[in-house]
């Protein structure tokens, strides 16, 4: 993508108001608008963001949590209108991209150092 | 109001709609151009304008009689040029003159277009590629991987019937994708973004029609 058009394009449409400095490895609290009837009321999704996907007005997180000792991922995109806002709740120190590996451990061994 | 503007495609992206849908988008750099001609049914037995899609050109790329019938129309550095019919199944739209500018201005949100544009070009093309015909299977023995299998009986009638589907050049050529939605316009920078795709490799040139059904 490197069309001055096509990013300027990108540019005006990308949401500007969520925290751009978020990291994989970070623990968030992304709040979800959910549409009940005619009602909205927020959700809370809180867990390690585990993986940034795509670039542009695709661009995605996917968020790992422990549920009643089940793992659940979700996947939100950044640009859509279902996120009402992100909240930071802990940093973490991750030494890679993509944190799949967590997906594999579980307890102590699933947890990540803060960032200093 | 015209039929028509010329443009070239910048690439593809999405956006959300404000009901948080996603849409596929073709940003087009749409215009501006000049109507470089206006044929009418007395001069030249039918009704048109003929579009010129102003850009940077090097003088010396546009040759002479070229260069001479742009100045007609007082205008120069238009190398794509392009007609619109205006009696055919168009509503009378005779206020354009040679020397008018038409910019991205004239299409609105919501109006429907049809994309013509040279599609890329895959060369000599397999039949799985360019028919999309299912292939053999790849192992278990099997001898037929992308081959086209028959075409047709023996003795009788010892020929290949016409338009049997076969490898051959794919692509390279002019489609038209028809009724794509205007979701943005973009005056400043004269950009048009359409939903969906549009035939060609980014950069290349394509017409833009108001669409016709």
């Amino acid at each position: 993508m490197q069309n001055a058009l096509l990013m300027k394009y990108i540019e005006k449409n990308r949401r500007t108001d969520l925290p751009t400095t978020l990291r994989t490895g970070d623990t968030i609290k992304v709040h979800v608008k959910i549409k009940e009837g005619d009602k909205e009321r927020l959700q809370a999704f809180e867990g390690v963001m585990i993986a940034r996907n795509n670039s542009g007005l695709g661009e995605s997180i996917t968020v790992r949590k422990i549920s009643f000792g089940h793992g659940v991922e979700r996947i939100f995109p950044l640009n859509g209108k279902m996120i009402d806002h992100i909240d930071l709740v802990r940093t973490g120190r991750a030494r890679r991209a993509k944190l799949y590996y967590l997906r594999g451990l579980k307890g102590k061994a699933a947890r990540l150092k803060e960032r200093t | 109001m015209s039929p028509g503007i010329l443009g070239k495609k910048i690439g593809m992206t999405q956006v959300f709609r404000p009901d948080g849908q996603v849409v596929p988008v073709t940003l087009l750099k749409a215009g501006p151009c000049a109507v470089v001609q206006r044929k009418t049914p007395a001069t030249d037995g039918y009704d048109a304008v003929q579009l010129g899609l102003l850009e940077f050109v090097k003088p010396k790329r546009i040759n002479k009689p070229a260069t001479g019938h742009l100045k007609k129309a007082g205008t120069e550095g238009a190398k794509f040029l392009k007609e619109f019919r205006l009696d055919k199944g168009y509503p009378s739209q005779g206020d354009l003159k040679a020397g008018d500018q038409v910019l991205v201005s004239d299409f609105k949100v919501k109006d429907k277009v049809d994309v013509i544009g040279v599609s890329k070009g895959r060369g000599f093309a397999g039949v799985v590629k360019r028919h999309k015909f299912g292939g053999g299977e790849d192992s278990h023995g099997s001898m037929h991987h992308r081959a086209p299998g028959s075409i047709g009986a023996s003795s009788f009638p010892s020929r290949v019937v016409p338009g049997m589907r076969m490898g051959g050049h794919m692509g390279n050529e002019q489609v038209t994708v028809r009724n794509l939605e205007i979701i943005d316009v973009d005056t400043e920078d004269n950009v048009l973004v359409v939903k969906g795709a549009v035939p060609g490799p980014n950069g290349s040139y394509v017409v833009v029609r108001r669409a016709k059904r």
